[in-house]
């Protein structure tokens, strides 16, 4: 037994860090590589995995129960508040237009109207596991389309909730006996129990989160055990998804409303932290067991219906995605992003399949089909968005760099900023007042189409891209400012600048200290901490608050600047002497520590001796006859 | 061989024609070290331990400077308020400086003849110029008449030129320990002792 949980750890890990790495070069992303190693050593091409595949799924699945789980704890009650409007406008008419459009056309196809109306509602779900993790990557988060792709998945999943409330009312009229084994609370009864057993379990979610979750976990963090916390995070999530297993219901729900009762906990970050990294293993895991379930004998036997279905279910849900960011007035390249990220069929699907056929409104080969069609969609969407990426983005709408009047000479600038969010373009309208003109690279279309209108050079794309560089004139630019919002792009960024245009001065934004470091460590002289000069400001302006004289306390600040970035260099050395590896929410608070000693020892806002007479005073007093 | 330590301020030295030419590639001179104030302190924040290292470190100071409204620019006096610490420059045990050489090299728009008793300035460069003269004293330090480039509004470029010759004959006699302070304090400016030591020709 262990050995075969040995055996598949090993193939299913090398098949992660094979793939994912060469995806990541061939700048396919992360997702695209675990796809393609699950195809690579599924049943179909090497075999190291067979038809257990679908079992590994299923624990695999357990990377979206974790994934909705985080979702949930990021939506505290304000932000969701505050994000109605577009998660309930462009999320209902996504779900409910695409259900509508799949319906019509499975029933002109000849499927039954139940069985029509369930592939509807679960082809209408779209994949927040991967839309999410390329959006992350890409650092479109806070696009507009990104904000819409957001709104919509979180919209579907809530709505996979009364989905599959209402699934067991559709079979109604053909209850059956369900498979030996899968017996739990809901299967053999009505229809209508099953609803109220169902209402009954989310309620008991809600109920046991408030209740006793949250004590629990201050009992817990009483005791100040880090493993134990970690433990009970992991209780919680797998302890909720088991009882809505237990009822019948999709674990990944049970998660997210579990999340979403301890968003507003105390608990939160601490639990998010906790839970990360085994939702990105597992997570990766889920793509790889994707891929490897794709049936490819069913394609070869099927290939032209697989491929309609494929194309058909895409365009339809590709099409109502274009209306619906049309309808949100989602600027053209947004709306493409938004269009084709958002086309594919997503991993609720596959939940809601499995307990449609389990409610047997849909038969077992037709099931299979589905799935597959899921699977190839899900795979498909990756390529999409290279596609898109590469070759239509850059031909339509924004393009990726200003056309040249005709007679116009190409002006290389000396400065080139790389990422134009608030703190670029301070930047930028800074050395613009002082007419400095900078070169400008940018990812949000939005953003870039409002540069140019006001007379910037701005390439439009991702800005760690080589030939991107090159064309915005890296080789004749004498500074390279690198003020992406996200820390690992600027990671991705200093090191290729590094590495191509080594004459090239690197100058970088770093979001804290820990950041900072790690660009210590990859040779950057030139760092500025978002964090660093406008905390001191306001400290100095607190000083002057309390009735400090603002020359002391604006020299207070200058001191205590150059005092931190003088210690940020020395204890950036002393970083490795570690031997231990520390998860980062602690490092943080060892290095909180070890910053408070530091500044015990020396003060650093000790200084103007001269400007104090006391000590002339004292020493004239000590030998007053001499004088 | 002496080290000449010259303490430069200037807030706008970009602009000023006349100091760009004194000060161009001097820091290359052999024995000169150039402390540029503005350039290293633009915020005022003086870190008096570099300075006061620098300091001793050195046997011959300047104090470069333009002539603002009858002192120097605010940056300098900043820096003689905080570096010259009592119990260090001054005051009991405060004997680091003594003994070494120090006087200003001043840049002015007035010519001579304005800084006299009966001219448009009423008090001559040498009385504006006692708050440095004292200060040098306190300190234990031996302090020499200004060299002055003065009338810099109406230079010639010939006489600039001159002028740039003679800092340069400075600072080498200067290095090379050619001078005799007595004779030295006897002029009224270094340029007059220059003039009366070389075959320098008059600006």
């Amino acid at each position: 037994m262990s050995n075969i949980f040995l055996h598949d750890a090993l193939i299913y890990l090398a098949a992660a860090v094979v793939f994912v790495p060469i995806a990541k070069k061939l700048r396919m992303g992360s997702v695209l590589g675990y796809l393609l190693g699950g195809i690579i050593i599924g049943p179909f091409f090497l075999g190291f995995i067979g038809q257990e595949g679908k079992d590994i799924m299923h624990f695999a699945e357990f990377g979206v129960v974790m994934m909705l789980f985080l979702i949930g704890l990021e939506l505290e009650p304000s932000n969701f508040w505050r994000m109605r409007n577009l998660i309930l406008g462009t999320g209902s008419v996504q779900l409910c237009t695409t259900t509508i459009l799949i319906f019509a056309v499975f029933l002109f196809i000849g499927f039954g109207w139940q069985a029509a109306l369930a592939c509807g509602l679960a082809l209408a779900m779209s994949s927040t596991a991967i839309v999410m993790q390329t959006l992350r990557e890409k650092g479109l988060t806070k696009t507009e389309s990104g904000k819409s792709s957001f709104a919509v998945l979180l919209f579907q999943d809530i709505a996979v909730i009364p989905i599959l409330a209402l699934l067991p009312l559709l079979a109604i009229s053909s209850v059956h006996a369900p498979a030996a084994g899968d017996a739990t609370l809901l299967s053999g009864q009505p229809g209508w129990a099953q609803t109220l057993t169902l209402l009954g379990a989310v309620g008991l979610v809600i109920l046991s989160g408030r209740f006793v979750i949250v004590p629990f976990l201050r009992f817990i963090a009483r005791i100040h055990l880090r493993e134990l916390f970690t433990a009970s995070a992991l209780l919680i999530v797998i302890g909720t998804a088991s009882i809505m297993m237990l009822v019948g219901l999709s674990p990944a729900l049970g998660t997210f409303l579990a999340g979403v009762v301890l968003a507003n906990s105390e608990f939160r970050h601490e639990l998010e932290s906790d839970i990360e990294p085994f939702k990105g293993i597992l997570l990766g895991l889920f793509f790889i067991s994707v891929g490897a379930s794709i049936n490819f004998s069913l394609i070869i036997n099927n290939p032209l219906m697989i491929v309609a279905l494929v194309c058909g279910i895409i365009m339809i849900k590709a099409g109502v995605l274009f209306l619906t960011g049309k309808l949100s007035r989602l600027s053209f390249d947004q709306n493409l992003l938004f269009t084709l990220g958002l086309a594919q069929v997503g991993e609720f699907a596959f939940v809601l399949f499995s307990f449609i056929h389990q409610l047997n409104i849909l038969p077992a080969q037709s099931t299979d089909m589905m799935m597959g069609v899921t699977a190839i969609s899900m795979t498909v969407t990756p390529l999409l968005l290279l596609a898109n990426d590469r070759f239509i983005i850059p031909r339509v709408g924004t393009k990726e760099k200003e056309e040249k009047e005709a007679d116009g000479i190409d002006v290389h600038n000396p400065v080139i900023i790389a990422g134009f969010g608030h703190f670029g373009s301070t930047l930028g309208r800074f050395l613009r007042a002082n007419g400095i003109h900078a070169t400008i690279l940018d990812n949000d279309s939005d953003r870039v189409d409002l540069l140019r209108k006001m007379g910037f050079k701005v390439f439009y794309g991702d800005a760690t891209r080589i030939d991107i560089l090159k064309s915005a004139g890296a080789d004749e630019a004498r500074i390279l400012i690198a003020a992406i919002d996200s820390p690992e792009i600027n990671y991705d960024l200093v090191d290729k600048t590094k590495k191509l245009f080594p004459n090239l001065t690197i100058m970088v934004r770093a979001k804290s200290r820990l950041d900072a470091y790690e660009l210590i460590d990859m040779g950057v002289k030139d760092i500025y901490r978002e964090s660093l000069d406008t905390s001191v400001r306001l400290g100095i302006d607190v000083l002057i608050k309390l009735g400090i004289r603002k020359y002391s306390a604006t020299r207070a600040g200058q001191n205590f600047i150059k005092y931190d970035e003088a210690a940020m260099n020395q204890l950036a050395r002393h970083r490795h002497d570690q031997d231990t590896y520390i998860f980062n929410t602690r490092e943080q608070i060892q290095l909180q520590e070890q910053l408070l000693t530091n500044d015990r020892e020396v003060n650093p806002t000790l200084n103007d001796h001269a400007w104090d007479s006391d000590l002339i005073v004292n020493k004239l007093a000590d030998d007053g006859s001499e004088h | 061989m002496n080290k000449i330590l010259i303490l430069f301020a200037h807030p706008r030295f970009e602009k000023s024609k006349t100091n760009r030419a004194l000060l161009k590639n001097i820091g290359k001179r052999q024995g000169v070290t150039l402390n540029d104030l503005y350039e290293q302190y633009p915020d005022f924040n003086i870190d008096v331990n570099r300075e006061k290292g620098l300091l001793v470190a050195h046997q011959i100071i300047i104090w470069h400077h333009p002539i603002y409204m009858y002192s120097a620019p605010a940056l300098l006096k900043q820096w003689i308020d905080l570096v010259l610490e009592y119990g260090w420059a001054h005051g009991k045990d405060g004997d680091f400086l003594k003994n070494k050489i120090i006087f200003n090299a001043i840049t002015a728009g007035g010519t001579r003849e304005v800084y006299a008793r009966g001219g448009y300035n009423r008090y001559t460069i040498r009385e504006f110029l006692l708050p440095f003269e004292q200060t040098a004293t306190l300190c234990k330090m031996i302090y020499l008449p200004p060299f002055a480039v003065q009338g810099t509004h109406l230079l010639t470029s010939e006489a600039l030129n001159q002028y740039v010759v003679f800092y340069h004959t400075l600072l080498d006699r200067l290095v090379t320990g050619d001078f005799d302070v007595d004779a030295m304090k006897k002029t009224e400016f270094l340029n007059d002792w220059l003039l009366s030591k070389t075959e320098l020709a008059k600006p």
